[in-house]
């Protein structure tokens, strides 16, 4: 327990002190995860829609890949990520290794099937009948798409989130695929990985208050943006 | 009609997003690729080294000097021993920081490893609860008392990572007439130094540490130093740097890739006297005594005296 407190305390004496290297570390965090999930959902949603509309031979196997994915295990992600990266590997030309380009890549690869496969389970859950209506009332295609995105938006923010929580929570792929670098590749959950390492436990348990906190945070800002009261079109 | 018109809207919609988001990466990835590409023959270096030398603060010291002197920027990429070899053997890594000089040897007389340098030493030390159950403490060698934890089948911590360390480990086994340590006593993390010194201390069970991590944990730990000085027990580092001439009969692309101009740089800079002067001082501050001794110009067998 003492060591908890201690670590509350390092946590509190780290946030309001400005600790450079915290923010950082935090801040660089923040950027690359939602970079990787803001490209899973870029690719997700579209297919998604895709194969939540639309009947086409291989849909199953999508999707069961997808759930498939939903378990992919980041430190089986980072190893083959980093076979394909290292300068020995197919794409080593293009120097990703041990970059943040890297890490998004990674992420990105275990938020993806995630967002994909909830969001398509959300999609699928609306009732048809909704979408003859929605046609029947003579909407185009895009605007049916937006219906459809706000019928179903709490389902689909759920998703977003736990793609997110994936991502931001994971440190085997992050770790390989960045090296951890300091202050280049080094993310919450490496600097805790590495300050375990050396023993410095107030340290670790410090920053793994402000991972928590930067993921409920995000998290947070995902649930207000589900939350939100809209305004009501058919009225 | 509808439904085809929507599905034809949202495979163009998928379409286009994938374009653009491949278009976005590849117009982020060109300039930056040339950036890098022109980084890597003057700019960047990939150090694959050992857990020891991050673990123990001597590079936060010492890459910012060579930093500030070359212009070039060191990816510092903390691995086991066994990891880095194979890094730098695969073009992976530029240069490598290690110590486990007969896997070295073979490194170099393949091919694989150039300008190999000797660099420093510290030494290793079997720490265990002061009780000392297996009564080491008497033990006239390293080889003795790994004997009587075998006897006495007194918990011992192994790291099983492939590191220089698990490999100094191995040989002091080979040495004490255990070829393969094996049973309820014998126990492998397959982590790093440090976290196999938490283990060993929470679970009172002996382990084989180098000195300078052992030291910047001490406080933390309730284990304590039970044999050391002994020859068997000394930990080399070397500095090599990796062949591209090695890595381009497998490879080409990667071996194009490797920085030789900056490995050798860092090669120079560590076996520098300036830097070993920085070696010799580094911990004293700290722990009353330092934690590497700069070995440069020596001969192997002269520190082993």
């Amino acid at each position: 327990m003492e060591a908890v407190m201690d670590g509350v305390k390092r946590a509190l004496i780290l946030l309001f002190t400005l600790d450079k290297e915290v923010y950082q570390i935090t801040l660089f965090t923040l950027k690359v995860t939602g970079t990787a999930t803001l490209i899973s959902v870029v690719l997700s949603l579209p297919l998604a829609f895709l194969i939540a509309l639309k009947d086409f031979p291989g849909k199953r196997l999508i999707i069961s890949l997808a759930n498939l994915g939903m378990g992919l295990p980041p430190t089986v992600v980072g190893l083959w990520v980093s076979l394909m990266l290292w300068r020995s590997g197919p794409f080593g030309r293009l120097r990703l290794i041990y970059t943040p380009k890297a890490m998004i890549i990674a992420q990105a690869v275990i938020a993806a099937p995630v967002i994909l496969a909830l969001s398509t389970a959300a999609l699928q859950q609306l009732d048809k009948k909704l979408r003859w209506q929605i046609m029947a009332l003579g909407a185009t295609p895009i605007q049916m798409l937006f219906l459809m995105i706000r019928e179903a938006r709490y389902s689909l923010l759920a998703a977003v989130m736990a793609g997110f929580g994936a991502a931001v929570s994971e440190v085997g792929a992050s770790m390989m695929v960045g090296g951890n670098i300091a202050g280049y590749t080094r993310v919450l959950t490496t600097a805790i990985v590495l300050e375990t390492g050396k023993g410095n436990f107030d340290e670790a348990l410090a920053l793994s208050f402000i991972l928590l906190l930067v993921s409920y945070l995000g998290t947070l800002w995902l649930t207000l943006l589900q939350q939100r009261r809209h305004k009501d079109v058919y009225n | 009609m509808y439904r085809i018109r929507i599905c034809k809207i949202v495979f163009l919609l998928v379409l286009s997003l994938t374009l653009g988001v491949f278009l976005a990466a590849c117009g982020q990835k060109a300039p930056s690729e040339g950036n890098l590409g022109k980084n890597s023959e003057s700019g960047e270096v990939i150090l694959a080294t050992t857990t020891s030398t991050q673990d123990s603060g001597l590079l936060d010291v010492l890459i910012p000097i060579f930093e500030q002197k070359t212009g070039y920027k060191v990816k510092i990429i903390p691995v086991g021993t066994g990891q880095a070899l194979a890094m730098g053997e695969k073009g992976n890594a530029d240069v490598m920081l290690v110590h486990a000089p007969e896997d070295e040897i073979e490194l170099v007389e393949k091919g694989a490893a150039i300008n190999r340098r000797l660099v420093m030493h510290n030494d290793f030390v079997i720490v265990g609860p002061a009780e000392d159950p297996a009564g080491i403490k008497n033990a006239k060698d390293a080889a003795e008392a790994f004997k009587l934890i075998a006897e006495k089948e007194a918990l011992f911590i192994s790291r099983g990572d492939n590191s220089g360390t698990h490999k100094k480990e191995l040989d002091i086994w080979k040495k004490a007439g255990i070829e393969n340590p094996s049973g309820k006593w014998y126990q492998s993390t397959g982590q790093g130094m440090g976290a196999t010194l938490d283990v060993a201390s929470e679970k009172s069970g002996y382990t084989l540490t180098d000195r300078a991590t052992y030291l910047a944990k001490k406080d933390k730990l309730h284990l304590v130093i039970l044999k050391e000085k002994d020859g068997s027990l000394i930990n080399i580092y070397h500095v090599m740097q990796a062949n591209p001439d090695y890595v381009k009969q497998s490879n080409p692309d990667a071996a194009g890739m490797i920085n030789v101009e900056g490995a050798r740089a860092f090669v120079e800079f560590m076996v520098a006297p300036e830097t070993q002067k920085i070696i010799g001082e580094f911990g004293k501050d700290k722990f009353g005594q330092p934690l590497f001794i700069p070995d440069a110009g020596k001969s192997e067998d002269n520190i082993l005296e």
